[in-house]
């Protein structure tokens, strides 16, 4: 049960200012680290593979990238596991969502 | 006498500092989630009235086709039945505001907005949803929703009339009646989001002590996985309407193939769209919707069962687990819809296998409440009626859908009545009689007065008899190869010459249907002024629901209660009562 | 008993979360599935398509890589507004929220002349199947950037009032209207490659 005093303490939220400082640090890295595969991104671009490999590369990057956004932006590292499952839950759905209707007209797929 | 957490006090327990709120704040714009219970009850049912309405209308058509609507006729006006005769564009409007209403305005705003609403809260002990004004919201925009799609049978070219699943590209093209109906999913579908979120952060978070997952009652597992089918399904819905308002409105072609001709006339727009990407997005909320649709009322059926037979439902854990194994597989069956649309064999055998396997968990859930009734002191309250009738009722629709779920038989039986007759199985004498079940059920605790047992029976057998009156002769006419959506009921086609007498017999069993809810509403009225008082439990129940006054005043319980056993301790051997309550303390 | 819903500003302790938290998490999970369909639906046409045009063919990639770094980089000081709160900094938080909140607009205005250049080509929508999911995609991308600043500027504005009467409660309106920021960058993330570069 807390009371108003209480509620002005950091701590009884759980984030102590060491924490909160080790997040701050963490976020810069991963900015760096967005900033370099952005670059990459643009940078794969350049080197006009063929389809097949620059569409792998692109999702690649672009899945790193998101994954550090939501692992650290968005604090998932150390999220509640029932948080972490429901997103499991999530994905498990959309993957089907965006695959599935293509695959049903697969036999007339000509990628270009 | 033992020892209950609860005051039982004619006053509503308000906290010091709440002031008494204003009429409109009460009853209007109440964030109490009794009142938007009740909201979301009553404008459903009339939804379902409503939509129930223009059915009757088909009905006439089908049964006598070209023939003038007595009465109403001449009333509907010469743009829709002039000289008092239906014109196929009515019958196609009446025929896609049936399902839209029906669905997406009635039965899941009662089973889920109404039903959820009002007991899950009281059922999990805690004082409201988590979020209470969000709660509010999710009805005003269902309330909302509802307003856009009445009032698109008063725009020019009426309503939507490219059936309750939109098809494109005939919907793209379409009057304006299906630009309105896409901005009416909009409400609804924001509704459904925000109230979804609700059900499960309430569920999770604000369960009662001592009430763990796995001493909740069946019912609150229902709509919890309902829930998470409603949250993850309709954002795909939510995207293709954007589409289709897009292609309506901006002029792309999303759903438009090149080269499209439209009465002679080629459409003049960029193409290159796929019709085909519509049916997979609807059908990705729509599969998982029809499971929305039948959930709650399996929750509501379990509640019921277990009370009026004084036995622990049989099997509890195996139905929990099944709900779940269901809503994830619901979300991998949807093309089952679209076998015939050209797909290669391997992805049809991939849907069919998933809907074959989705048909376990069903099984499993159907079997529980079957073997629940065995050794059970049995007592044939209204409730238990309407909850027995759904059993078999249930059982047939259900098998029904077998030969559906099959490729090679599908291609017989797809778009034909049976496959109409398959689905209104489940959600009349299924769904519809699990919510009539729970209305006369949990009456005494929304108003302290019970519902008058014989008019209940009437309402009960009148039904049973009529809906299978409607709809079994369904599977004879589909078998026959009768399309669905024909608006003279299959009357010019040589095949059908030999089954369009039971077109007859529908009808007459939907009009006789209709007059067995008289009772029903007149009782549902009556009860509330002048029904038999009863105290908080009248049924000796053990959900925690049954702890709050009936009722319940804002807040819900004088204290917090606390769940001391499982959800169906019924006769418990060496017990003084046939019932001991989830929320009395062991050994009082 | 008392009207108070719980664990709307602390957690509950068997599940670790509060409300709002959990409440957020589940939106974005229902975004994640919006956002899904429309990609599935950039995969399926693109797919069944004889032509389709390499996004350098109708887009300007130097300033959508401007774009995306400005996200990015919003997506960093909304952290740090974050990280202020929870450190007491009222002034930090505002600054770092102001500047989350400018770059949301420098993001618009960017799309602004992106989107005015198009319609001064006489491209649109309607045009062919890439230019209206690449619209598509990207207006309700940018009516959800919209809508996240609308919801930072409450909390920079008169919703900080709230801090004043129950810190917590309103760092935690800050750290949920964060993560729906960080959604919006996640889903530019994607976008931004496979509308543009590939």
């Amino acid at each position: 049960m807390s009371d108003s005093h209480d509620s002005k303490h950091a701590a009884h939220a759980g984030h102590s200012a060491e924490e909160v400082d080790r997040h701050v640090r963490a976020a810069y890295y991963v900015f760096g680290s967005l900033l370099v595969l952005t670059g990459f991104t643009v940078g794969a671009y350049f080197l006009h593979l063929p389809k097949h490999l620059a569409i792998t590369l692109a999702l690649l990057i672009a899945t790193t990238k998101g994954s550090l956004v939501a692992a650290w932006f968005m604090h998932l590292v150390s999220e509640r596991k029932l948080i972490y499952w429901m997103l499991v839950l999530t994905a498990l759905l959309f993957i089907p969502l965006l695959l599935l209707p293509t695959l049903t007209v697969a036999d007339h797929i000509h990628l270009r | 006498m033992a020892q209950t957490t609860v005051a039982h006090g004619a006053a509503p327990a308000h906290d010091a500092h709440h002031e008494e709120l204003g009429f409109w704040r009460k009853y209007v714009f109440s964030v109490d989630h009794k009142v938007i219970g009740i909201q979301y009850a009553v404008t459903g049912l009339l939804f379902l009235l409503f939509g129930f309405s223009l059915m009757m209308l088909m009905r006439w058509q089908l049964a006598y086709p070209g023939q003038a609507l007595p009465l109403i006729g001449a009333l509907l006006g010469e743009a829709r039945t002039p000289g008092g005769i239906m014109l196929p564009e009515f019958y196609n409007e009446l025929g896609a505001m049936h399902g839209t209403i029906m669905v997406f305005l009635g039965v899941v705003p009662l089973a889920v907005g109404g039903f959820g609403n009002f007991v899950l809260p009281l059922q999990i002990g805690a004082p409201d949803m988590a979020f209470p004004r969000i709660n509010m919201a999710s009805y005003w925009s269902y309330f909302l929703g509802g307003c856009v799609m009445l009032a698109s049978f008063f725009v020019p070219g009426g309503a939507a009339q490219s059936g309750w699943t939109s098809y494109a590209p005939l919907s793209d093209i379409a009057g304006s009646g299906q630009t309105w109906w896409l901005f009416g999913m909009v409400f609804l579908i924001t509704s459904s989001l925000l109230g979804s979120i609700n059900f499960i952060v309430t569920t999770i978070q604000l369960r009662a002590p001592g009430l763990s997952f796995w001493r909740l009652p069946f019912f609150v597992w229902a709509q919890f996985v309902t829930a998470f089918l409603l949250l993850l399904a309709f954002p795909p819905l939510e995207g293709a309407a954007f589409l289709q308002l897009m292609d309506r409105l901006a002029h792309t072609s999303f759903f438009l193939p090149s080269g499209l001709v439209v009465s002679g006339q080629a459409l003049q727009v960029a193409g290159g769209g796929n019709p085909l990407l519509w049916q997979h997005l609807f059908w990705f909320l729509a599969h998982p919707e029809v499971y929305v649709l039948i959930l709650p009322a399996m929750g509501i059926v379990a509640e019921v069962i277990a009370n009026n037979t004084r036995k622990p439902l049989w099997g509890y854990r195996s139905m929990v687990y099944s709900l779940i194994f269901l809503g994830f597989m619901s979300f991998i069956v949807w093309a089952h819809h679209m076998f015939i649309t050209g797909m290669g064999t391997t992805m049809a055998a991939f849907f069919q296998t998933t809907t074959m396997i989705i048909s376990i968990p069903s099984v499993v859930i159907l079997s529980s409440l079957f073997i629940s009734l065995y050794g059970g002191s049995i007592r044939f309250t209204t409730p238990m009626l309407f909850a027995l009738g759904f059993l078999p009722m249930f059982g047939i629709g259900g098998l029904t859908g077998l030969p559906l779920g099959l490729t090679a038989s599908d291609i017989h039986l797809h778009d034909t009545y049976y496959v109409i007759g398959h689905f209104h199985y489940v959600v009349a004498p299924g769904t519809i009689f699990g919510l009539f079940a729970g209305i006369y059920y949990w009456f005494p605790k929304a108003t302290g007065r019970m519902m008058n047992e014989t008019l209940g029976r009437i309402h009960f057998w009148g039904s049973f008899v009529f809906m299978n009156v409607i709809f079994t002769p369904m599977f004879i006419m589909g078998m026959a190869g009768v399309s669905r959506r024909l608006y003279d009921g299959g009357a010019s086609y040589a095949h059908a010459q030999g089954v369009l007498h039971w077109n007859v017999v529908s009808s007459w069993g939907a009009w006789s249907l209709a007059l067995f809810q008289l009772p029903f509403i007149f009782n549902f009225f009556w009860s509330i002024f002048r029904g038999k008082k009863v105290d908080d439990n009248p049924w000796h129940a053990t959900t925690i629901e049954w702890a709050a006054p009936s009722p319940p005043p804002h807040g819900n319980f004088a204290s917090q209660p606390v769940a001391h056993r499982g959800p169906y301790d019924y006769s418990v051997p060496g017990a003084a009562r046939d019932y001991s309550p989830q929320w009395e303390a062991v050994g009082a | 008993m008392s009207m108070e819903i719980p664990y709307t500003v602390e957690a509950r302790p068997d599940t670790g979360l509060t409300n709002g938290k959990l409440g957020i998490w589940l939106f974005l999970a229902s975004e994640v599935m919006l956002f899904g369909a429309l990609f599935a639906s950039y995969v399926m046409l693109r797919v069944g398509s004889q032509n389709w045009p390499p996004g350098s063919t109708y887009l300007n990639i130097p300033l959508a890589t401007l774009n995306t770094v400005i996200l990015i980089s919003s997506s960093v000081t909304m952290v740090l507004a974050w990280a202020s709160i929870a450190k007491h900094d009222f002034k930090r938080f505002r600054l770092f929220m102001g500047i989350t909140i400018l770059c949301g607009f420098g993001f618009l205005i960017v799309k602004y002349f992106e989107y005015s250049a198009k319609f001064h080509h006489e491209l649109y929508p309607s045009t062919n199947t890439f230019l209206a999911i690449y619209f598509t995609l990207t207006g309700l991308h940018g009516l959800h950037v919209i809508g996240g600043m609308a919801v930072n500027s409450y909390l920079w504005g008169p919703g900080s009032a709230l801090y004043k009467t129950d810190p917590v409660h309103f760092m935690n309106r800050v750290e949920n209207s964060g993560l729906f920021w960080h959604l919006v960058d996640l889903v530019w993330i994607f976008l931004f490659p496979i509308l543009y570069l590939l």
